[in-house]
């Protein structure tokens, strides 16, 4: 017994023929199909460079395009030869001419020899399908598709819409439950001739014909109708990119479709002549007898797939450039913005750092310059601190500093002094956690050595811009993780929100902070404030700091550690 | 407006057919299905016989070259390669658009229906699988996609300190003195008129344009297109028409495959070419750029810093996110 191998053709001739050949000296009859849009001559050339071999057939010749009826008709036509001259052949083996073997040929033989009576070929019902591409798969049954898909495309698109407008519906002829599956099949003998002697056959064509795609349809339809003992899996390892079109194997994939142990891959790019020079020679067959195991390709052309269509999040690029909501992650990691903790605290960049194992950048967006840590010019990825660079396109900073910064969390100081032009791209970022103490930033006016003219102008100004920060932090689609207390509700208990921000930076190290950052004095404050607004100008932000009333934890700044238990 | 636009530059490029004179036409060479190579140089004797193996490697099958005045013998050097069809011209490549006219010109008769590459004569294309496949492989590969331009940005590489501590030998490897490159400071704008991003940055603009970020050059290009004779090139092979063209980015998410071109600037050449355009006249802008550099250079700058990248392969490159394999696996 063996199996005889269907080939259609329709380009890269030398290595059909070398394929051919491989198949036909280890006692495979072929019959190989060309499509008749092929030219003549090298239509001879592959005739010819074949004629010495007895046991290899070439059929009459159907245009096969895509889509279309023609391959179907190819396929009956040449497996209709196969089963009246090679009476030993018990599997038909539907192969292209970019299939290459990568087992030897008798382990195959061996391997369907085992199972006479199973048909290999994927059937699945529509319902069931997930990998159709374009939204058509039990319309392909129903629709017309008079238009050619390649070069009529408006037309084709055009004509399904009015049709599913219209509700037209061609009837599904009695007895044919549609599936559908891959083109490339291996049936037995008797399943073959039992869908090519079917007496309903011209009525069962007649329908097909006008099906969209029938060869990823007839075959696996009427093989339920016949066969006993169908395994839904192609035996040709074939992957399909996200527009549908198969994925093409090169030289550098070759350990890959070794250890696949699959018995035929397609398809191979006609150059990759070291993996045809390795499969065609018979030295390949060491392995034992496995089972056909394409996991790997699979992850790697699944990989391929979400790079081509989810992309790395965060990375901006040359030819990755996501419209507004659109990126998958605006960024490519979290990190976090602190509004008002340097102003509070003298040591606060420090401590953090300690606290969580962080960087901690000082106002990266401070008007004069970026302000990297440790004072650095240049920084990871080559940015530099230049502002002018900077506010050029300040979204483009943003993402390279996280991007470059990836597998290190970076923290970075806000606030009203600094250029604003960003904050509504963090506010609707998922990966920024802000924290703001609203108002802090009147305490280094408070220490300043200003007139107070001056003084109180800046307030105002500072004040204006946090409450439309403030303001822009409350908006519905703040996609941020966003904390704010004023300036009197952080001064009253320190520890429990520093705690919080930093256990969700660092969430397992799960530690009690034992030190808390030095607090700023502000012996004076509320009657600084009450200045302002005698003054005229009316602080609010910084919530209620009554005059005189000094808050208790400024002591801290003598140095005595603020203990928690 | 755009098909007006495109019309008069390819209109300009037939007018411009003029100043070519033919040194050596081999054109009768190119066969149905060959890959061929565009470029425009003046006085790059050093660099040819690298760059040309380099290219021959990849599967380049034929060479355009227009030559534009040299008198270091690159015209004689080039004459005698057996793959190289060469145009000389004295006109000014400034009012050429900076040879722009002239390859538009050479490609609309030549490339109509090949895949064409046009670099300059110090860029190497680096794309995905470079090291095991030929750029065969990969102009199939967008045939069989429907893809007809590849996007390539350019990537300017340096030296560990001044330019001419490591004096570059002809048919060297440029990348063995010149390995360092900016992995993460780009930065991209996109050009609402002709679909294209805009990318600036690297070296240049963090030496260079700190005070006037906007006038660095640009870095995108589209350097591979299946051309066809409808086509131009609008500046450089930073943009082309018709605009879809430059659609070589996703903008839902996902990547397309992309490539680089590695910018053999600045080697130690690099001084003498400075003062010599300065004079000329001829680049863009008014050579501001040059005369940047020349400002720069007077004061032997060193482009390296401790973040700078050392090339190892286009893994790399994807890996930091310059390039991408997209859907090609």
């Amino acid at each position: 017994m063996s199996v005889g191998v269907v080939m259609l053709c329709h380009t890269a001739f030398d290595r059909a023929a070398q394929v051919a050949r491989h198949w036909a000296v280890r006692d495979c009859p072929v019959v190989i199909h060309v499509d008749r849009r092929v030219k003549r001559r090298a239509y001879d050339g592959l005739v010819k460079a074949l004629s010495d071999l007895p046991n290899i057939r070439f059929s009459g010749r159907h245009a096969c395009e895509w889509g279309t009826w023609g391959i179907v008709a190819a396929t009956q036509e040449a497996s209709t030869i196969m089963l009246r001259d090679f009476a030993q052949v018990r599997h038909v083996y539907l192969a292209s001419g970019s299939c290459l073997p990568l087992r030897p040929v008798e382990e195959m033989i061996a391997y369907l020899t085992e199972r006479p009576r199973t048909d290999f070929i994927e059937s699945v019902t529509t319902e069931d399908v997930g990998w159709t591409i374009g939204g058509l798969d039990v319309e392909r049954f129903t629709l017309r598709f008079p238009f050619s898909w390649r070069k009529q495309r408006r037309l084709f698109d055009g004509y399904v819409r009015l049709q599913r407008r219209l509700g037209f519906r061609r009837r599904i002829p009695a007895g044919i439950v549609p599936h559908l599956g891959s083109q490339w099949w291996c049936l037995t003998r008797q399943t073959l001739s039992a869908i090519l002697e079917n007496p309903d056959r011209a009525e069962i064509d007649r329908y097909f014909r006008r099906v969209w795609i029938p060869d990823e349809s007839y075959f696996q339809t009427l093989v339920r109708q016949v066969s006993a003992n169908v395994e839904s899996r192609s035996l040709t390892l074939s992957k399909f990119d996200f527009q549908g079109k198969p994925h093409i194997f090169y030289d550098d994939h070759l350990q890959l479709l070794r250890r696949s142990d699959c018995f035929v891959a397609r398809k191979i790019w006609p150059h990759a002549g070291r993996l045809y020079k390795t499969f065609l020679s018979d030295d390949t067959g060491s392995q034992p007898a496995a089972e056909p195991n394409p996991g790997k390709i699979d992850r790697l052309f699944a990989k391929a797939v979400e790079r081509r269509t989810k992309g790395r999040p965060g990375l901006y690029m040359q030819s990755r450039h996501p419209n507004e909501n659109w990126e998958n992650g605006r960024t490519a990691a979290p990190y976090s913005v602190f509004e008002g903790f340097v102003d509070l605290f003298e040591n606060f960049e420090i401590w953090l750092g300690k606290a969580t194992g962080t960087r901690v950048h000082g106002h990266i967006f401070a008007e004069a310059k970026v302000e990297f840590a440790g004072g650095e010019k240049i920084y990871n990825g080559a940015v530099c601190d230049s502002a002018a660079i900077r506010d050029y396109n300040p979204t483009s900073f943003l993402t390279n500093l996280i991007w470059n910064t990836r597998g290190e969390r970076q923290c970075f100081q806000f606030g009203p002094e600094d250029s604003q032009a960003l904050a509504q791209f963090i506010a609707g970022d998922p990966n920024a956690q802000i924290s703001v103490i609203s108002g802090a930033w009147a305490i280094p006016l408070f220490h300043s050595n200003r007139n107070f003219g001056e003084i109180r102008k800046e307030a105002a100004r500072l004040q204006k811009i946090e409450a439309e920060f403030l303001s822009e932090l409350r908006k519905p689609w703040v996609k941020a993780r966003v904390r704010t207390w004023s300036l009197a509700e952080f001064v009253e208990n320190p520890m429990e929100p520093l705690q919080t921000i930093v256990d969700e930076i660092s969430p397992r190290a799960m530690r009690r902070l034992s030190e808390a950052p030095r607090l700023a004095d502000l012996t004076g404050f509320g009657q600084f404030l009450q200045n302002l607004r005698n003054q005229g100008m009316q602080p609010v932000l910084m919530g209620d700091f009554p005059a005189g009333d000094d808050p208790r934890p400024s002591t801290s700044r003598r140095g005595r550690p603020y203990l928690v238990k | 407006m755009l098909r007006l636009a495109r019309k008069r530059w390819r209109i300009r490029a037939f007018r411009k057919r003029r100043e070519l004179r033919a040194v050596v036409d081999r054109t009768n060479q190119i066969a149905p299905d060959h890959i061929l190579l565009f470029s425009t140089l003046r006085n790059e004797r050093i660099r040819l016989p690298y760059f040309l193996r380099y290219y021959r490697n990849q599967g380049v099958n034929h060479f355009i070259i227009v030559d534009n005045d040299s008198d270091d013998g690159s015209r004689e050097y080039l004459q005698a390669q057996p793959d190289v069809s060469l145009w000389t011209t004295k006109h000014s490549y400034k009012r050429a658009r900076f040879g722009v006219d002239w390859l538009n010109y050479l490609q609309n008769k030549y490339a109509h229906g090949h895949w064409a590459l046009i670099v300059d004569p110090d860029e190497f294309f680096v794309y995905p699988f470079c090291d095991t496949r030929p750029l065969r492989a990969l102009t199939d590969w967008l045939d069989a996609s429907s893809i007809k331009s590849f996007s390539a940005m350019l990537l300017d590489m340096y030296p560990k300190g001044p330019f001419d501590a490591a004096p570059y030998a002809e048919g060297q490897d440029p990348f063995e003195v010149a390995p360092y490159f900016d992995s993460g400071n780009y930065i991209i704008h996109r050009n609402k008129k002709f679909g294209n991003l805009w990318i600036q940055g690297g070296p240049r603009l963090r030496m260079f344009f700190q005070d006037l970020p906007e006038r660095a050059p640009a870095l995108n290009k589209i350097p591979l297109v299946k051309w066809d004779r409808d086509y131009a090139y609008v500046s450089s092979t930073h943009m082309l028409l018709p605009r879809g063209l430059n659609q070589v980015y996703d903008e839902w998410g996902g990547e397309k495959a992309s490539g680089c071109l590695l910018h053999a600037k600045f080697l130690d050449t690099f001084a003498h070419k400075a003062e010599e355009e300065m004079e000329r006249r001829q680049h863009y802008a008014n050579s501001h750029e040059y005369r940047a550099y020349r400002a720069g250079i007077s004061t032997q700058p060193d482009l390296w810093c401790k973040w700078s990248e050392k090339y190892i392969n286009w893994r790399q490159l994807e890996i930091l996110g310059l390039m991408s394999k997209g859907n090609w696996a």
